[in-house]
């Protein structure tokens, strides 16, 4: 099996669906002839030319409503947005048409397509560049929304995504584009949507995460057992709607103690809902106070401030040993 | 830009020569029909809305023409994408009178239209619709099919962004697509003047380099003749097109709406002498196709249709309350299962 990074497995995921099934079509900005701006769609035009390749004039909402169209009559767009700062413009589309067309119309007509745009900060990007917006998503009933974390996790997880009946918003760490490595099999084999993935189990505290921030989630639990023997369990949510909150729910229960990592801001972030789930069906299992390790209630800084403004392995690793000294 | 395209004159006197169809009677009278039918379902709309027995509800009077001129041209393996006031067009389509009822009653089962199964429902956020009307003729243009998306807005969506995308998206692809700007002068309190500077809205076509034209929207056979063409032109491959239908809307915005506020009466009645039913008639009346008889039977028999869609629609049963879960997704997720559980077991202690 090939070591791939993040954006080639999104590739080959494409390649994958697109071989597939004929009703597969990939648009967006400079998807084309370029192969998408980070090249998660390099070589596609080449292979099925412009009948299933469209390069879109420069209109994010607009290309929104042309993949809800076309969903509507059969196809299954996969929409690159090309950061997810540029997705707000999306979103009278996504909230207003996508979401709502089957539950609209009882079924009558659906809206079948994916919506793929980079998330998060860490690559130094000019302004507009690094926003987390999946609270925004996940708050729209009728939506799914599905963060991969690793190469394998976005080959799997975005295969699901364009074979589900319906609209998704995936997001893919922008971070992790090329600096996550893996070994991916190419088998078409996708990883169901809606469960959490476990990566790390442990007895003491339960670390929930998603995209970009698992890696420093994994970090801060492998230096805790190291240094402080303190044993971690490390949860990926990979989907954060529907959410599999069972997963963390027992997962709390065992441990008592909860730690929730996101890069997006702290108010309404996702670990809210979280902590909210565990609260109400697991509290009298906790020992402690839920932690939330959180962007700031800030605007996203610009980049030479950002390292400053994302939750750091040691700042994980410090909220983790506050709740386990709690007493 | 011509001047707008008409074939009868306000009086009903033909001012110019009649498209084929117009030389067929019984077309003409199907046309009449229609747009009696949907008169006579607006009435009765309104008076359900007064008497508490329906929602908030978009009055059509007086842009019935518009509504079934444009219907009347398409094929129904054409896909029609319109705004919330559009009901003519629904009921020539074949959405029945009781669906529509039930949608301005509240009642998602109005947007199951057991008839054109392919058309989008009304679309409230104004215009958002049409770069989804792009999305469909493209399908078809993937596809290699004979058919063309016809997506109606009003003229308040000319000012909006997602028109303006939708135009220069459907001229690039060279989508097989019309758009109707059904321009009735008014988006709500906002006259056109207000709306824009441009001198029309169809020129608005001009700037995504497609045509564009304006017809008389009062006049059922212009309206018709001219979509005829468009979605010809549409479906031969050729290409989107914009027309800009001439009305007035009659009545106020919704029934929510006072008009009072804004416009005065004299304004309205002014419209009231070239609005499209009394105008078809004259016509038909002037030809020997139609009389006093006729009319009277057409007007039973439309009150009679719609009296019968009302009952059926008051007699309509309410879904249950696990019915506001259903088809949120295809296969409902453990969470909202759960929820609904609770929902209804609650309702149901209540």
């Amino acid at each position: 099996m090939p070591d791939l990074n993040l954006v080639q497995a999104i590739n080959l995921a494409l390649r994958r669906a697109m071989a597939d099934d004929p009703t597969v079509l990939v648009l967006g900005e400079d998807v084309g002839i370029n192969g998408g701006v980070f090249r998660a769609t390099d070589g596609l035009w080449k292979l099925y030319g412009d009948s299933r390749v469209l390069d879109t004039p420069l209109a994010e909402a607009g290309i929104t409503g042309v993949s809800i169209g076309l969903a509507a009559q059969g196809f299954r767009p996969v929409l690159e947005i090309q950061f997810s700062g540029f997705a707000y413009a999306c979103i009278d589309q996504i909230l207003n048409h996508a979401s709502r067309l089957r539950k609209r119309t009882m079924g009558r007509l659906t809206c079948p397509m994916v919506l793929r745009s980079p998330t998060g900060g860490g690559i130094h990007a000019i302004e507009h560049h690094s926003e987390s917006p999946e609270a925004m998503f996940a708050h729209i009933p009728g939506l799914k929304v599905v963060i991969p974390s690793s190469p394998q996790g976005a080959y799997g997880l975005l295969l699901a995504a364009i074979r589900d009946p319906d609209p998704i918003i995936f997001l893919e760490p922008t971070r992790l584009y090329r600096s996550a490595k893996d070994e991916v099999a190419d088998d078409g084999a996708s990883i169901p949507l809606g469960r959490c993935i476990v990566l790390r189990t442990g007895r003491d505290v339960t670390l929930v995460s998603w995209g970009g921030m698992v890696k420093d989630t994994l970090e801060a639990a492998n230096r805790l057992a190291t240094d402080h023997r303190i044993d971690a369990e490390v949860i990926d949510v990979a989907t954060l709607k529907p959410l599999d909150s069972a997963t963390v729910i027992d997962s709390v229960k065992r441990t008592g103690r909860l730690v929730v990592v996101h890069e997006a801001p702290l108010t309404c972030g996702f670990g809210a809902e979280i902590a909210a789930r565990v609260a109400h069906q697991a509290l009298t299992s906790l020992l402690a106070p839920i932690e939330r390790v959180t962007g700031c209630d800030t605007m996203m800084p610009y980049p030479r401030l950002e390292h400053l403004y994302m939750p750091q392995a040691e700042r994980i690793a410090e909220a983790v040993r506050r709740t386990v000294a709690y007493s | 830009m011509d001047s707008p395209y008409r074939v009868l004159g306000p009086d009903g006197r033909a001012i110019g020569a009649l498209p084929t169809f117009a030389k067929d009677v019984d077309e003409l009278t199907k046309l009449y029909r229609a747009m009696v039918l949907t008169r006579t379902f607006d009435t009765k709309a309104i008076a359900l809305q007064r008497t508490g027995r329906l929602g908030t509800y978009a009055s059509s009077l007086g842009q019935e023409a518009v509504s079934v001129g444009v219907a009347a041209a398409m094929q129904l393996s054409d896909v029609l994408l319109p705004s919330f006031r559009e009901h003519g067009a629904q009921l020539w389509r074949g959405v029945t009178l009781e669906e529509l009822l039930l949608y301005w009653g509240g009642d998602e089962r109005g947007n199951a239209f057991t008839g054109p199964r392919e058309d989008f429902p009304n679309c409230v956020p104004v215009g958002s619709h049409a770069p989804h009307a792009v999305g469909v003729a493209l399908a078809f243009r993937l596809r290699n099919e004979a058919r063309a998306a016809v997506c109606i807005f009003g003229d308040g969506a000319t000012s909006k962004g997602d028109v303006a995308e939708a135009l220069n998206l459907a001229g690039v692809w060279k989508a097989p697509v019309v758009f109707v700007v059904n321009n009735n002068r008014w988006a709500i309190s906002i006259p056109v003047a207000k709306q824009t500077a441009a001198p029309t809205l169809a020129q608005k076509a001009f700037a995504a380099g497609i045509p564009g034209s304006q017809v008389d929207g009062n006049d059922v056979i212009a309206v018709r003749a001219t979509l005829e063409r468009a979605l010809e032109r549409a479906r031969a491959g050729a290409g989107p097109s914009m027309i800009e239908a001439l009305t007035y809307r009659l009545s106020d915005h919704t029934t929510a709406d006072d008009a009072s506020r804004y416009r005065s009466d004299e304004d309205v009645s002014k419209h009231w002498a070239e609005e499209p039913i009394l105008r078809l008639r004259s016509y038909l009346f002037a030809l020997r196709a139609w009389d006093k008889e006729r009319e009277e039977a057409l007007l039973l028999s439309c009150g009679q249709d719609v009296e019968r869609a009302a009952a059926a629609y008051l007699d309509s049963e309410l879904q249950p309350a696990a019915a506001m879960f259903e088809h949120t997704y295809a296969e409902l997720p453990t969470d909202l299962v759960e929820q609904q559980t609770g929902a209804v077991s609650y309702l149901r202690g209540l």
